[in-house]
């Protein structure tokens, strides 16, 4: 597993990898927002909880097929399939490689973003701690949607069709926890919701993943 | 003599070309009469006017666009334990009924919204998450469509329906939570002193029959078309080979 782990990471550091694309995305959204909306500092920091939310979510989408077509074409997931390892743990594995080549850096880089996006101080620590407990969910939940598409030619913008619908409970609590910090006021009852979300889809998804990708090497 | 013997195609097939005459009448019959009653011979609302007419059309088209997803979540489940491929078609026949009936009650609560509320569209909880299911009509639709393989595609959609079905749950309580609601609570519900009056609850309860044997008629009817065409498929292979 750890093997796995360290290969897909290397992979998608190598060049061509994808690594920074969905970075480089986030970066490009944060810049264009102000652009479009205007530089009134009121209402840039208004919605910048929720514009740095849905820019990691995309972010996120970018590099979501990924995760399984290239091990499916060049054949290396039969492999995996037939491994001593479950498969669940394979997707688990992935999912995490996912993770951390895109939540994480996500994460890491979105308070210097808020600064463009006016978000007011008391928000940064609970941006940082927002994206970090819910991009696990955004990985957990995408790589179940990779792996229902992954037979497919031109799978892509089903990929999209499919996963942002399974995107809303997480973006919406974790939108509210940063905006509620911003504003100070009480945010536990988000903050944990989102937590439970990332933890349920991390323990679950896995299982219905793996059948899917069962039903799609048959 | 068990339920599970419909899974047999050609007994699903006697049965549903016996009852679907049935049904068909039934659904004229009880729609015509509810909406006809309701349209015509029930006293205007003493606030909302004669608006509150659309109620007819709007209450049961959001029952079954809920009921109808719940529908296809009990034939995915049949279908992942028993492998039963009537099952499968039939919800896979649901969907396209279900994803109208949801649209149904989005338009009508819009047309009604917008006298009453001054607004076609507002983003409270309930509005909210009969738009998230649309979205998950779409998905799971453009799934059926973009696999070839029947089995596959009807395996996958199980699985993006169960797992879809979860997640529908959150996003109704995750909206819950992040709005208030402008929408009025449940005008009808069995353990509750406080509903609709009885003029129009009477033949509210007329259309709710009349909504649910509609889908009942389509989803036969569809199901059987699948089978069909399941079957027309198969020959043209056999010929093929021949």
């Amino acid at each position: 597993m750890k093997a796995l782990l360290l290969r897909d990471l290397r992979l998608a550091f190598r060049s061509g990898g994808g690594f920074g694309l969905g970075l480089a995305f986030f970066f490009l959204l944060s810049v264009l927002v102000p652009l479009g909306v205007g530089p009134e500092g009121g209402t840039l920091g208004r919605i910048a909880p929720g514009i740095l939310w849905i820019g990691a979510l995309l972010a996120c989408l970018l590099s979501l097929d990924r995760i399984f077509a290239l091990d499916h074409e060049d054949g290396s997931l039969d492999l995996l399939a037939t491994a001593p390892i479950p498969l669940e743990a394979v997707v688990a594995v992935k999912a995490l490689a996912h993770w951390l080549v895109t939540g994480l850096p996500l994460t890491l880089i979105a308070p210097g973003l808020a600064v463009f996006l006016n978000l007011p101080a008391a928000g940064y620590p609970w941006l940082i701690l927002s994206l970090l407990l819910g991009t696990p969910a955004l990985s957990a939940i995408g790589a179940f949607g990779a792996a229902i598409t992954v037979g497919l030619r031109r799978g892509g913008l089903l990929l999209s069709l499919l996963v942002l619908p399974l995107y809303v409970p997480t973006l919406i609590f974790g939108g509210e926890v940063v905006r509620r910090g911003a504003e100070g006021m009480a945010l536990g009852t988000p903050l944990a919701l989102l937590a439970a979300i990332s933890l349920g889809a991390a323990a679950l998804l896995p299982f219905a993943a793996a059948s899917a990708i069962r039903v799609n090497l048959r | 003599m068990s339920i599970w013997e419909y899974a047999n195609p050609k007994k699903f097939m006697a049965l549903s070309t016996r009852a679907l005459p049935w049904a068909v009448g039934l659904t004229v019959v009880l729609l015509a009469v509810g909406l006809v009653w309701g349209f015509f011979f029930t006293p205007d609302d003493y606030k909302q006017g004669s608006t509150v007419k659309i109620i007819y059309l709007h209450v049961p088209a959001a029952m079954m666009a809920i009921n109808v997803w719940i529908m296809m979540l009990v034939t995915s489940l049949v279908w992942i334990v028993r492998r039963h491929h009537v099952s499968a078609l039939a919800a896979k026949a649901a969907a396209p009924v279900g994803l109208t009936f949801t649209l149904i009650a989005l338009l009508t609560g819009a047309l009604w919204g917008q006298p009453m509320w001054g607004t076609w569209w507002a983003w409270d909880p309930r509005l909210t998450s009969f738009l998230i299911l649309t979205l998950f009509y779409f998905g799971y639709m453009a799934l059926w469509a973009a696999i070839e393989d029947p089995d596959t595609a009807a395996d996958l959609t199980s699985i993006l329906c169960l797992v879809g079905s979860v997640f529908a749950l959150l996003s109704r309580y995750a909206v819950n939570f992040w709005n208030q609601g402008l929408h009025q609570g449940a005008s009808l519900s069995l353990d509750r002193q406080e509903n609709v009056s009885n003029v129009f609850w009477l033949p509210l309860l007329v259309c709710i029959a009349g909504f649910a044997l509609l889908f009942v008629t389509m989803v036969l009817l569809r199901t059987q078309t699948e089978i069909r065409a399941r079957r027309l498929k198969a020959l043209l292979a056999r010929e093929r080979v021949a």
